[in-house]
């Protein structure tokens, strides 16, 4: 075998006979397929972390229980809380911008903006 | 290791009575086993354990939904009840619970797949060469490449798997038959055992315990796929001489490098159409068996199977079909219904079909006699020593994917044979 394939798309490909969709909207079947490959991920790797956790222990790295006992301090909380903000307005950008489109009254959309700038 | 974790993984997560699937690293091994990373490991557990929620916790819900609503609505439209299961899945297509549920399984299955082909696609090379080390030469592996596949076979790739049993992506490809196999032990949560030989293995006490002094000469395996249910046949009748028949090179070619890895060496394999097998005499196999092949078949193959049983059949001999329940006028229309689930949507085309068929009176057709037929109930021996005594799915139906199976059969009498000689 001397062929080289393209390994990420054969993984992926796609079975014979038209797939059925379920889902009310194709896009909202598609969406749920990304949110459970996610999913997948995020238990990989807490998986990979719990791995992790439990050699640090058998080496005697972690102390068992270490990491529920621990307490940030005052410091460490607010970059913490800082992190999570950040990350929850990264996450739900889409809907601070829904909201702000609420609050604006009549706005041209760029292709509107176009035919006038054509003019 | 300590019996209780130090670091308790999940609050919520009871392991104090825990009987969900295995961990993947339970799975049996072997010269073809692919090998494994900790993330791969990790998304097929995973997905063992999505197939598990989705029937455990999901399915219900669809349940409920169909008697709450949709067979109340059905009636308020229509003024009677369900007349048939088609009517009771169209139905059901409507409804939010069996939506979500059936996107959430169609979906697993697709997973499972990319996971599968990840992990042995990136090793192909080495696994193609160790297949070709263990088969080339030996003549207990018998390949046609003249045979055309069935469009029973070629028309969709059964259970979404791409390629189905028989792309070879490279000469002398096993790659199709290593994902197979290494997903088995995914979609079945470990309930087939280390192997997957469980059916195989309840096979064999059947006959054991059923016919006792029942001594197999020859035995046929027909759509052995890569041996795994008929292996342990093989084992347990070490002096009979077994014959897989499969169309798909990639599984026969793997069939044979696993079971010569596995110690078995009374079984061939050969590429072939069980629906005709001129290479093979008139009543020179003592036992023939299909183990979940019916149904990947079609209605004029399934005839064409039983007669080409019927004449390779020995006097005294077995015929043993396993396969998922019958639909019987007995069976709720609902149950019915989610056991076609795999039939439409996880292409297994000829599954509705062939369950309702009448099989008695198809083996008949094909020359058995009456008295003869046979029936019986196998379920999974799981090697209970290193897995769960009971079955992951089998408190909670999995309409279609338990792991246990009826048996249609016959054993020919010598007068039967001779009549139709």
């Amino acid at each position: 075998m001397s062929e080289p394939i393209d390994l990420l798309g054969a993984a992926g490909k796609k079975s014979k006979g038209r797939r059925p969709y379920f889902l009310e909207s194709r896009q909202t079947e598609q969406v749920l397929s990304v949110v459970m490959a996610v999913a997948q991920e995020l238990a990989v790797l807490r998986e990979r972390q719990d791995t992790l956790e439990r050699l640090l222990e058998q080496h005697g790295v972690l102390v068992p229980g270490a990491i529920d006992a621990y307490t940030p301090d005052a410091q460490a909380a607010a970059e913490r809380g800082s992190a999570m903000q950040a990350y929850l307005a990264r996450i739900l950008r889409i809907l601070q911008q829904d909201a702000e489109a609420q609050s604006t009254t009549s706005e041209a959309s760029a292709e509107e903006v176009s035919t006038e700038l054509g003019r | 290791m300590t019996a209780k974790p130090a670091t308790p993984v999940d609050a919520l997560a009871d392991d104090r009575r825990y009987d969900g699937p295995p961990d993947y690293r339970q799975v049996g091994r072997h010269d073809l086993s692919p090998s494994l990373t900790h993330d791969e490991i990790a998304r097929f557990n995973f997905l063992a354990h999505m197939n598990r929620h989705l029937a455990t916790r999901i399915l219900p819900g669809v349940g409920r939904a169909y008697e709450s609503r949709v067979r109340p609505d059905f009636h308020r439209t229509h003024g009677r009840d369900f007349s048939d299961r088609q009517e009771v899945r169209r139905a059901l297509l409507k409804d939010p619970a069996f939506q979500v549920w059936s996107a959430l399984r169609r979906n697993t299955m697709e997973s499972r797949q990319q996971a599968g082909r990840s992990v042995v696609l990136r090793q192909a090379a080495r696994l193609n060469a160790r297949s070709a080390e263990l088969t080339r030469g030996d003549p207990r592996l018998v390949l046609d490449p003249t045979l055309q596949m069935p469009r029973y076979i070629a028309a969709v790739d059964n259970h979404c798997m791409p390629g189905s049993y028989y792309t070879e992506l490279w000469p002398e490809d096993i790659s199709a038959a290593a994902n197979y196999d290494a997903g088995l032990f995914v979609t079945t949560g470990g309930a087939l055992g280390r192997l997957t030989d469980g059916a195989g293995w309840g096979l064999v006490q059947w006959m054991r315990e059923h016919h006792p002094d029942f001594k197999p000469r020859r035995i046929l395996d027909i759509g052995c796929g890569l041996g795994h249910s008929v292996l342990p046949i093989a084992m347990a009748y070490p002096d009979a001489e077994v014959v897989g028949v499969d169309v798909a090179a990639p599984m026969l070619r793997y069939g044979l490098a696993r079971a010569k890895s596995l110690g078995v060496t009374n079984i061939r394999f050969v590429q072939a159409n069980a629906e005709s097998l001129p290479q093979f005499e008139a009543a020179s196999f003592d036992w023939i068996q299909s183990t979940m092949f019916l149904h990947e078949t079609s209605y004029p193959a399934l005839q064409a199977i039983f007669r080409e049983t019927f004449r390779l059949l020995a006097p005294g001999g077995f015929v043993l079909h396993a396969e998922q329940p019958q639909y019987t006028p007995e069976m709720p229309l609902y149950e019915q219904a989610l056991r076609d689930w795999d039939a439409f949507y996880n292409n297994e085309p000829f599954w509705t079909r062939l369950h309702e068929i009448d099989l008695d009176a198809f083996m008949v057709r094909a020359g058995f006699a009456k008295a003869d037929l046979l029936h019986g109930g196998v379920e999974a021996i799981a090697d209970p020593e290193q897995l769960r005594k009971r079955p992951a799915l089998s408190e909670a139906e999995d309409y279609g994917r338990r792991a246990a199976w009826h048996i249609t059969g016959a054993r020919k009498h010598a007068a039967t044979s001779e009549q139709a000689a």
